[in-house]
C-alpha cells in the first residue's frame, strides 16, 4: 500500500496542488483576453471585413477567448488530475452544441414550412 | 517521464486500480466542475431561445436600437478585470497571505458590483423607454438570458461576502480553501458565459 489513507482527509500538505497558477499565467491570459475582446468589438464595427464573414469571425474570436479562459484562468490542462475534467468538458460542449444548433435548425425548419399568417386566418374562417 | 518529475514518479508506477481514492482537492474540483458544466447547459438553452427569437421584435425596438457598444465594452473590461483580480486573490490564498487575499477579494467584489450596477442601469433605462420584457419575444429572451447571467454574478458576490466572513472567523483551514477554489472556478466560468453574451447578444445585434 503505497498511498496512505490520509489523502482522503482534510490534508492539504501531502496532496498535490490541483489548480496551480502563477501571476504570469493570469497576466498572459489577461493579455490574450484583452486582445481577443478588442478584436471582437473592432470586427463588429468595421467595414474592412466582408459583411457575411463577420459572424464567423466573431464566433472564431469568441471560441478562442473561451479557450484562453479555460487554460489560463480555469487551469484546464492535460495533466492526469485534469483528465476527468476534460472528458466532462467534452461532454458539456457536445450537449451545448446539440441544444443550441439543434434548436436553431429545428426552429428554422418549422419557420420555413409554416403557412403565412393571413393564409392561416383564411383557413380558420 | 520518471526522471523529469521525481516527486510523482513513484505515484505514476502504481496502477490506477491500486492508487486509492483521489485527493479531496481533486474530487471537490471535479464535482464543482460538473456543476459548472450543467449550469452552462442552462445557459445554452437560454442562448438557443435567444438565437431563435432574436428577430421576433413584434414591431418593437431591435437590438441595434437599444444597445450601446461602448457600455458593453466597458462592462466586458470590468468583468475581465474582476476575473484577473480573482485569480490574484486565489494565488494569495494559496500562499496563505491574508492581506493581499483580502485586498484582491475586495477589488474583485467592487468590480463585480460595478458590473451588476451597470447592468441594472441598462435594464432600467430600457424598461423606462418601453423596451420591457413583455414588449416582444426578442426582449423576453434578452432579459431572461442577460438577467440570468446577472443573477449568477450577484450570487457570486454574495458567495464572496460569505467567504470573507469565513476567512475572518475560520481562517485558511482546508475546508475554506476548497470553497475559495470553487468560488474562483465559478467566477471564471461566469466570465466565459459573458463572452457568449457579448458576442451573440450585443455584437450580433441586428
Amino acid at each position: 500500500m503505497a498511498e496512505p489513507i490520509e489523502t482522503t482527509e482534510d490534508q492539504e500538505a501531502g496532496a498535490p496542488r490541483v489548480a496551480g497558477g502563477s501571476w504570469q499565467g493570469y497576466l498572459t491570459g489577461m493579455v490574450f483576453a484583452i486582445i481577443l475582446t478588442l478584436a471582437s468589438f473592432w470586427v463588429a464595427g468595421t467595414d474592412l471585413v466582408w459583411g457575411p464573414g463577420v459572424p464567423i469571425l466573431l464566433a472564431v474570436l469568441a471560441i478562442a477567448q473561451m479557450g484562453v479562459h479555460l487554460v489560463f484562468f480555469l487551469h484546464i490542462s492535460s495533466a492526469p488530475d485534469s483528465l476527468n475534467n476534460i472528458l466532462a468538458l467534452a461532454f458539456g460542449v457536445f450537449v451545448v452544441a446539440l441544444v443550441v444548433f439543434g434548436s436553431m435548425i429545428i426552429m428554422a425548419n418549422l419557420n420555413a414550412n409554416m403557412m403565412s399568417m393571413p393564409e392561416l386566418m383564411n383557413m380558420q374562417r | 517521464m520518471s526522471a523529469s518529475s521525481s516527486t510523482h514518479s513513484e505515484v505514476r508506477e502504481i496502477p490506477v486500480s491500486e492508487r486509492g481514492p483521489a485527493p479531496r482537492n481533486v474530487v471537490v474540483s471535479f464535482g464543482f466542475w460538473l456543476f459548472l458544466l450543467s449550469d452552462i447547459v442552462i445557459f445554452a438553452a437560454l442562448f438557443a431561445a435567444f438565437a431563435v427569437l432574436s428577430h421576433e421584435t413584434a414591431g418593437g425596438p431591435s437590438g441595434n436600437d437599444l444597445f450601446d457598444r461602448n457600455r458593453v465594452l466597458l462592462e466586458t473590461a470590468i468583468l475581465l478585470a474582476s476575473s484577473f483580480t480573482c485569480g490574484l486573490m486565489s494565488l494569495a490564498v494559496e500562499q496563505r497571505k491574508l492581506i493581499p487575499a483580502a485586498a484582491w477579494g475586495a477589488v474583485t467584489f467592487l468590480l463585480g458590483a460595478t458590473f451588476v450596477g451597470m447592468e441594472l442601469f441598462e435594464f432600467h433605462g430600457m424598461i423606462e423607454s418601453g423596451a420591457r420584457p413583455d414588449r416582444s419575444a426578442f426582449l423576453s429572451a434578452f432579459f431572461t438570458l442577460v438577467g440570468t447571467h446577472g443573477l449568477h454574478v450577484s450570487a457570486g458576490l454574495f458567495w464572496l461576502l460569505v467567504m470573507f466572513a469565513q476567512i475572518a472567523t475560520l481562517g485558511f483551514r482546508p475546508m475554506v480553501l476548497r470553497r475559495l477554489r470553487c468560488f474562483s472556478l465559478f467566477w471564471h466560468a461566469l466570465d466565459i458565459v459573458w463572452i457568449g453574451v457579448f458576442t451573440i447578444v450585443y455584437l450580433g445585434a441586428h
